[in-house]
């Protein structure tokens, strides 16, 4: 009887030293289920989600706060993707779905104010104080937050245009023509 | 030499049709009345143009400069002026623009300076490089720059060398006429490739339909006393597929995951060791191409096409006949139909066939998959097509690619056997170009992602380093205004836990401070080197002026002391 209870104390005593050592040793910082969804988000930082950027979208997602339909940049395949991921339904998009954009600056009305300059949260735009400002094309992810910022309207946007660089193939669709009966 | 050959799996044995354009001899095209150069004509980084609107160009002038070391340069293909740099449409499926360099020959066809040299007496890179900067690319269709193949593995010593003449693709016979009319000039290419890859044997393959190319290439080697092997493949739809000829010479399976030089092969189209020679030898950097104009036409033949030659000018050399509906660049089983004729010839045109209803007949309508596993024992690569093509069709890209997509090659067989009809080949081509763009966007959302993080601590970083600069800048100020007012400080002003507010409004006044003094400290500076007379009036007007100052500083003055000395009230 005492050898039992021994034993099983034994037991449990190593049990519990092993589990609590790994639950030190192999913590996982931070919610991994973060991770998965801001790789699904499209980290346009573009905040239309209304949260401050791809990262506090995804946290709010994985704690069940916001909803998986507020990414309009992700369109409806990131809302798929989302549902898939997370078990949810798909919802239809919260917002307006658009093509992918880019910012251009009207060098000629550019004031150098470099308010955009500090709106964009990827330094996509180069310039300084009283100086002509412009895009880096290929950093710039499209969101907009430059807009609003310009005292003068010199930004807008424009989608990207298709060039043999970003060219596709198109997904084999075959015109339905009437049949024609063979005289 | 009895050389064993090898089969590989799969392949259709389609009509060959390659008779008619082989009758008449290897014919050169007139220079056209103006030419479209494309300054991205290879694999890798687009050359950057080295001409301007203007520009006087000579026959073989470079006009695009080789970017990195994937890349090709390009070049002038006549003498004349450069009366445009821009987009113009490509010689591409979609039909879209690329940056060319518009060319109106004088028609003096004037070369530029050449240089003969012998590549035994170079060394290996600088052969490299001028392979690079004469625009030597894979003339088969692939246009992969052929200096980059040209270096050998590290690690694995290269066993065979192997120059493809098999031309496998229906009705194109570019590389038979330039074989049974230019082989001197073949052999003597492989022979700079076998010196700079130094292989074990160097095997050449042509496709046993051309037994007149055989004949002349076999003479060429002996009578240049080469050791090459020619060796006549068994006819078989793509027996010229690099990986398959590889296999049916050597025996030897590239695997996905490898290139050939890993495995001791590498492999060249014929025109490409051609062409590598003219480069060599004569310094004529590629500026033309044998071109097979065939099908639909009156005079089928194979015409050498300066590069840059607009499609509607090619094809008029032809005379397509009445009934011609489309124009196919490449050869049927791989080629794309063009959208544009204005697209020029650029080094992937190998061939050009006119369709017509007749000839090309409209495709039968696409009936359902019945898995009936024809296109799986037609693929040369031993894929399973039908199982793309579920994936490929109901967009599920991952499962594609679990089931090896990219080991696709596009040769069309399953497709061609296909009882169903379905173009399998276009949803391959679909999901590909999916699955690359959907790539691209990820690295561009981890890069934004990456900027945003950096950004974000930067932004931290900074306002801490101000918070700090501004403590200890308002400290620094308190401690240097204690002596002068001791009455005024009872608290200690040392304490190194100042406030923001208060920090803030030392900075206020130390600048309005620094902004006093300069002011004070700036002299005008038109007032050296005067003449006596003009410094007499300058005092005449001080003396004027010195009463209106002192009156008008009497009340401003009495303020600003105010204003200054408000902040050490505070404190």
């Amino acid at each position: 009887m005492l050898t039992a209870i021994l034993i099983m104390a034994l037991g449990a005593i190593v049990l519990g030293s092993a589990l609590g050592y790994a639950s030190i040793k192999f913590k996982v910082e931070g919610n991994p289920l973060v991770e998965k969804i801001e790789a699904i988000l499209p980290q346009t930082q573009c905040g239309q989600c209304g949260y401050p950027g791809c990262k506090p979208y995804a946290e709010a997602i994985a704690e069940g706060e916001a909803d998986i339909n507020k990414c309009p940049p992700g369109g409806m395949e990131g809302v798929r993707k989302l549902a898939d991921l997370l078990g949810r339904e798909v919802k239809p998009l919260d917002a307006e779905e658009k093509p992918k954009q880019l910012a251009i600056i009207d060098e000629q009305l550019c004031i150098g104010c470099t308010l955009c300059i500090q709106a964009c949260p990827v330094d996509a735009i180069v310039g300084a104080a009283k100086q002509m400002h412009t895009v880096v094309e290929s950093l710039c992810t499209g969101c907009e937050l430059c807009v609003k910022p310009c005292p003068v309207e010199c930004i807008r946007m424009e989608p990207i245009a298709e060039k043999i660089d970003n060219w596709k193939w198109k997904y084999p669709v075959f015109e339905i023509k009437p049949a024609t009966r063979a005289a | 030499m009895l050389q064993r050959l090898f089969k590989f799996k799969g392949g259709v044995k389609p009509a060959t049709n390659k008779a008619p354009s082989v009758q008449a001899p290897l014919r050169i095209a007139p220079i056209p009345p103006l030419l479209v150069v494309p300054l991205h004509q290879s694999i890798g980084g687009q050359p950057t143009p080295l001409v301007e609107v203007g520009d006087r160009v000579l026959k073989g002038q470079p006009i695009g400069a080789a970017d990195k070391w994937v890349s090709a340069a390009v070049h002038a293909p006549t003498s004349g002026t450069v009366i445009a740099v821009e987009e113009r449409v490509a010689a591409h499926p979609s039909g879209l623009l690329t940056l060319s360099v518009v060319i109106e020959p004088d028609g003096q066809d004037e070369w530029i300076e050449r240089h003969s040299l012998d590549h035994a007496s170079l060394e290996p890179e600088r052969v490299r490089e001028i392979l690079r900067d004469s625009g030597v690319v894979g003339l088969g269709g692939a246009v992969f720059p052929s200096h980059v193949k040209l270096t050998p593995a590290a690690s694995v010593p290269m066993d065979e060398l192997v120059i493809n003449g098999a031309e496998c693709e229906p009705f194109m016979t570019c590389d038979d006429l330039l074989m049974r009319e230019r082989a001197e000039g073949i052999v003597r290419g492989v022979a700079i490739f076998r010196d700079l890859l130094r292989p074990k044997r160097v095997l050449i393959g042509i496709e046993d339909n051309k037994p007149e190319a055989v004949a002349t290439m076999q003479a060429a080697v002996e009578a240049l006393g080469e050791n090459f092997e020619v060796v006549a493949v068994p006819t078989r739809y793509p027996a010229g597929g690099a990986k398959q000829l590889i296999r049916v010479l050597t025996g030897k399976e590239v695997p996905a995951s490898k290139r050939s030089p890993e495995m001791g092969v590498q492999c060249f189209n014929v025109a490409t060791a051609y062409s590598a020679w003219r480069a060599i030898a004569f310094g004529e950097p590629v500026i033309s191409r044998i071109v097979t104009l065939t099908g639909n036409v009156e005079q089928p033949g194979n015409w050498e096409i300066l590069l840059g030659t607009p499609m509607q000018e090619v094809i008029a050399l032809a005379g397509p006949k009445a009934d011609t509906n489309r124009f196919v660049m490449g050869g049927p089983m791989m080629g794309f139909d063009l959208p544009d004729l204005s697209a020029p010839v650029v080094k992937a045109t190998n061939c050009i066939i006119a369709g017509s209803p007749t000839l090309f007949p409209p495709p039968a309508p696409e009936m359902p998959c019945i898995r009936c596993g024809a296109c799986a024992l037609a693929c040369p690569h031993e894929l399973q097509p039908f199982e793309l093509y579920w994936f490929s069709r109901s967009r599920n890209f991952g499962k594609a690619q679990e089931y090896n997509l990219f080991d696709c090659i596009e040769c069309g067989c399953c497709s061609y056997v296909c009882p169903s009809h379905i173009p399998l080949v276009q949803y391959f081509r679909f999901a590909k170009s999916e699955i690359w763009s959907r790539e691209r966007d990820k690295n561009m959302a981890d890069a934004a992602k990456a900027r945003f993080e950096f950004r974000n601590e930067r932004d931290e970083r900074e306002k801490a380093e101000k918070a700090e600069r501004l403590a200890k800048a308002a400290a620094a100020k308190a401690a240097e205004k204690k002596p002068d007012l001791p009455q005024a400080a009872p608290e200690p002003v040392e304490t190194p836990t100042v406030d923001a507010e208060a920090a803030k409004k030392a900075a206020i006044a130390a600048a309005m401070e620094r902004a006093r003094l300069q002011r004070e400290a700036a002299q005008p500076k038109n007032t050296d080197g005067l003449t006596i007379a003009q410094r007499k009036e300058i005092a005449e007007i001080e003396k004027r002026r010195a009463p209106l100052q002192a009156q008008q500083q009497a009340k401003p003055n009495a303020e600003g002391v105010q204003t200054q000395n408000s902040p050490k009230d505070q404190q």
